[in-house]
């Protein structure tokens, strides 16, 4: 090391190349190249067209390509590459003076609302508002019906009407910029408003202009050659590439390459805006995510092969029963082991706690008994037996009859664990129809409903099978969701937390349901929690995870009274309320 | 619901003053003299100033546009400065074609829109890429293009379908039918394009959710969960999707009808264009104008009817 690195300036924003980094996405890369070229190669057409494009070689007429003509010529045998070369100076530079509006209307407009906010902005979002509203081509014919055949009048308009599209995403990320440190230190050291905006917010929008410029050049051209093709924005017989389109039309079935030439040619252009435009704000996300150009996508997780050969018969013991079970996440820099070889065995009839911080595993381990994991984990060792039978590795079309009347789910969050858009009832039907071996019709149905929704204790349930999840408390829907996991008559219920996102009030009639079901029904619940003080109220036994391993195992007198494990101690002693269960399992 | 109801329709009112006014406007720049051009150079000095009356051609150009705006609240919308024929009547007679175009383009790429879209969310790496590929070309590539495509493939190489023309439904439903298979599809492209993309992204994150959890938790079928449960979520992204896409083919209509030479206001307008026929531009840029304002108003509708919460409120 011989120099130090540059000190980074946080009083001013660092220009930043919005076309860094291109030559790592190759799609990109090809995409400027087409526009670049393309742009070129028109602006150079006098020097580079073989033929003038107007020259007529009747002769000639619809030839092939050929030494002269690499294109071939048309009707009239004029050259098409010519025609094509010069056609193009009426699309770009429709588009040009288009995007010119567009960009500096929009973001005047745009900076002005989002960084001055106040009445100007009210005014000019109302402004927006009606420009949005207005059907830009139509007014575009009405200059045209004036302005005959005026290019430039035409794609003036089109620009000045579409740059409050462009005002109204300046201004959002304006105003998200307005609150960042570096411009709150610009206003306090007395800059001005103006220097403010051309100084400080402009060079954190540069890549967004370009972003937008991209998408927008590729609708202004569609609409430039919508118009050459009904001859309104070039008058014949010049060549312009909507218009060649249109020309090509007449005589689609004589020489249909006409047609894919002239419009490929459009569509080229307009794909490489395209494509352009994302890759530039591709680049830009990565740039502030600091990811660079690494590849996102995860590294896949390579599944181990059974490793000991006793995995293949069941435990015999436990209704649930995981034997060194191992689960991964592919994530971009590599899989990472998130469960770690991890065995236990929970009976029937008993409350089993899964103890640990976030992050410790726990749900996850959960989640994969139900084959639930996220797309990118898999179990990558090990095995979980649920009744003697293998569930770990099964087929998802197996996994589906499993769930729910076997092994069934209560989540973390009940606001946000049913349906929104149906009524309690016409969930809980769905899932009684599926699971319930409900025979019978319909009022079969309903009445299996409504046997749930008392055994939760539930008073009124068919008023509460009316309802939307909106309209009912977390505690109530907390209910439902077990309503719901018990509908199928599962042997073992996972909870995942089922009281964290309740009140404390409403925390203690859950777990008071969830024992008294387990004596009722004889099932086997896995609660899992970070709550000791639920561990010590609710459960049997438990086994206390901390970053995919298992630290401490036993029953919870044992845990609480005779923690073997540091972890487990810390966890007791961070916890304020351990006192009181404390002498509650005593 | 109603808020929303009543600011749509405040903001139309500006929107028809404002769209009226840019066309008026234009008027006082049209080269020449309307009258003379419309009346030619054998019409006699009372024809003229009579039709410079009717015009409001006497008039300062604020009150031209006052008087204008008063004839069209009153339904009178001109006549045409070509054919003499009322403006108004030209429409309701060119309307209904474009209206068959917009509502069929429409609902065909809902309908194939949301397929694709759910398709594609629920199938693999592959089956996205190409996905992703084709949206980009369907929503990319120039859209008279493909029409002349489709004519080239469908009408000239495999002569399923009529090449151009429109046969009224009273003379033959059939062949009314089969002239408008080619322009519906050609008109729907686009938006195919978009509504599969946003029904495809607002189906991957309603995936995620955790109620489909607890769906797929309670042994419910993957067919139920997407269709049904995740679908009737992204009904609010779907249904503004749809509504962008209906506005874009109001305009989109144009190069359609002139393709396929259907009697809409599309073609109207543009031979309009051509003949400086500036009340007829004026009439259909207010239809457009009005059109767009109702699929606004109906999508708004749509939206409350979508969401559990304002509809029970």
């Amino acid at each position: 090391m011989t120099a130090a690195d540059p000190p980074v300036s946080v009083s001013s924003r660092k220009w930043t190349n919005p076309f860094a980094g291109i030559w790592r996405r190759p799609l990109t890369a090809a995409a400027l190249a087409v526009v670049l070229t393309v742009t070129v190669a028109v602006i150079l057409a006098p020097l580079l067209a073989p033929h003038p494009p107007l020259a007529q070689d009747l002769l000639h007429a619809r030839g092939g390509p050929s030494a002269s003509h690499p294109l071939g010529t048309d009707e009239l045998g004029r050259d098409v590459l010519s025609r094509l070369l010069y056609g193009g100076r009426p699309a770009l530079l429709g588009v040009g003076v288009a995007v010119s509006v567009y960009i500096v209307l929009g973001m005047s407009l745009g900076i002005l609302a989002g960084y001055l906010r106040g009445w100007t902005d009210r005014v000019i979002v109302g402004l927006m508002d009606v420009m949005l509203s207005v059907p830009a081509v139509i007014i575009m014919l009405a200059v045209l019906a004036i302005f005959s055949q005026s290019n430039v009048a035409a794609m003036l308009t089109l620009g000045f009407l579409s740059a409050a599209g462009l005002a109204r995403i300046i201004r959002s990320s304006c105003i998200a910029l307005r609150e960042e440190l570096f411009v709150d230190a610009a206003r306090v050291s007395g800059l001005s408003a103006a220097r403010i905006m051309a100084r400080h917010i402009f060079p954190g929008l540069v890549g967004l202009l370009l972003v937008q410029m991209c998408l927008f050049s590729g609708i202004a051209l569609m609409v430039q050659t919508g118009l050459g093709f009904l001859g309104l924005a070039t008058p014949p017989p010049a060549p312009s590439w909507g218009g060649m389109v249109g020309e090509a039309s007449q005589v689609m079935e004589q020489s249909p390459s006409l047609l894919l030439i002239s419009g490929g040619l459009i569509g080229l252009m307009s794909v490489a805006f395209g494509l352009l435009g994302d890759g530039l704000r591709d680049l830009t996300q990565d740039r502030r995510q600091g990811t660079g150009s690494r590849s996102q996508r995860p590294v896949p997780v390579a599944v181990a092969k059974d490793t000991a050969e006793a995995s293949d018969t069941p435990p015999d013991a436990g209704v649930l029963a995981v034997r060194d079970y191992s689960i991964a996440f592919a994530t971009p820099q590599g899989p990472r082991t998130v469960v770690d070889s991890v065995s236990f065995t929970v009976n029937t009839g008993e409350i089993f706690g899964l103890v640990g911080e976030s992050g410790s595993g726990k749900t996850v381990t959960g989640l994969s008994l139900l084959g639930l994991l996220a797309p990118n984990g898999t179990v990558t060792g090990g095995s979980a037996w649920l009744a003697g039978r293998r569930i770990s590795g099964l087929p998802e079309r197996d996994l589906q009859r499993i769930r729910g009347s076997e092994i069934a789910l209560v989540s973390q969050e009940p606001m946000v664990a049913l349906d929104p858009n149906f009524t309690i009832g016409s969930q809980l039907s769905e899932v009684v129809r599926r699971t319930g071996a409900v025979s019978g019709g319909k009022d079969a149905v309903g009445q299996r409903v409504r046997e749930l929704l008392s055994s939760v204790h539930l008073r009124d349930p068919d008023d509460i099978a009316r309802r939307h999840p909106h309209e009912l408390s977390g505690g109530m829907l907390q209910r439902v969701a077990i309503a719901m996991a018990l509908a199928g008559s599962p042997k073992v219920l996972i909870a995942d937390e089922p009281t964290t996102a309740l009140d404390v009030t409403v925390q203690a009639g859950i777990l008071d349901l969830l024992r008294s079901l387990r004596d009722e029904r004889g099932m086997a619940i896995i609660l899992i929690t970070h709550d000791l003080g639920v561990v010590a109220d609710s459960c049997d036994r438990a086994i206390v995870m901390e970053q995919g391993r298992i630290v401490e195992e036993g029953s919870v007198e044992d845990i609480f009274y005779r923690p073997q494990h540091p972890y487990t101690k810390k966890l007791i002693e961070s916890t304020p309320s351990i006192a009181r269960t404390e002498g509650r399992v005593a | 619901m109603f808020p929303i109801i009543f600011r749509r329709l405040a903001l139309a009112v500006p929107l028809l003053v404002i769209v009226s006014a840019i066309t008026s406007l234009l008027e006082s720049f049209v080269p020449g003299d309307p009258a003379r051009t419309i009346l030619g150079i054998n019409a006699t000095q009372e024809q003229y100033d009579a039709l410079r009356a009717t015009l409001h051609l006497d008039k300062p150009f604020a009150e031209q546009y006052w008087l204008y705006l008063r004839d069209i609240l009153h339904g009178d919308f001109g006549s045409s400065l070509f054919s003499g024929e009322s403006v108004l009547a030209l429409i309701g007679q060119r309307l209904p074609v474009t209206l068959i175009l917009v509502i069929g383009a429409t609902v065909l790429s809902t309908l194939v829109g949301v397929l694709l879209g759910v398709y594609s969310a629920t199938r693999g790496r592959v089956s996205r890429r190409l996905f992703d590929i084709v949206s980009l070309l369907g929503s990319a590539l120039p859209n008279f293009w493909l029409a002349l495509m489709l004519v080239s493939l469908f009408a000239i190489r495999f002569p399923i379908f009529p090449a151009t023309g429109y046969t009224p439904f009273a003379q033959s439903p059939g062949q009314w039918a089969a002239g408008l298979v080619l322009p519906v599809i050609a008109l729907s492209i686009g938006g195919v394009a978009l509504i599969s993309k946003i029904t495809r992204d607002a189906m991957l994150s309603t995936l995620g959710l955790d109620y489909i959890r607890t769906l797929r938790a309670s042994g419910v079928r993957p067919a139920s969960i997407v269709w049904k449960h995740a679908l009737r979520s992204c009904g609010l992204p779907v249904a503004t999707a749809i509504g962008i896409t209906m506005i874009a083919y109001i305009p989109g209509t144009i190069l359609v009808e002139n393709i396929f030479t259907l009697p809409g206001l599309g073609t109207t307008v543009v031979d309009a264009t051509n003949q400086h026929d500036l009340p007829v531009v004026q009439g259909v840029a207010i239809t457009f104008t009005m059109l767009v304002i109702a699929i606004n108003l109906l999508v708004d509708v749509l939206y409350s009817l979508l969401n559990p919460k304002v509809r029970v409120a």
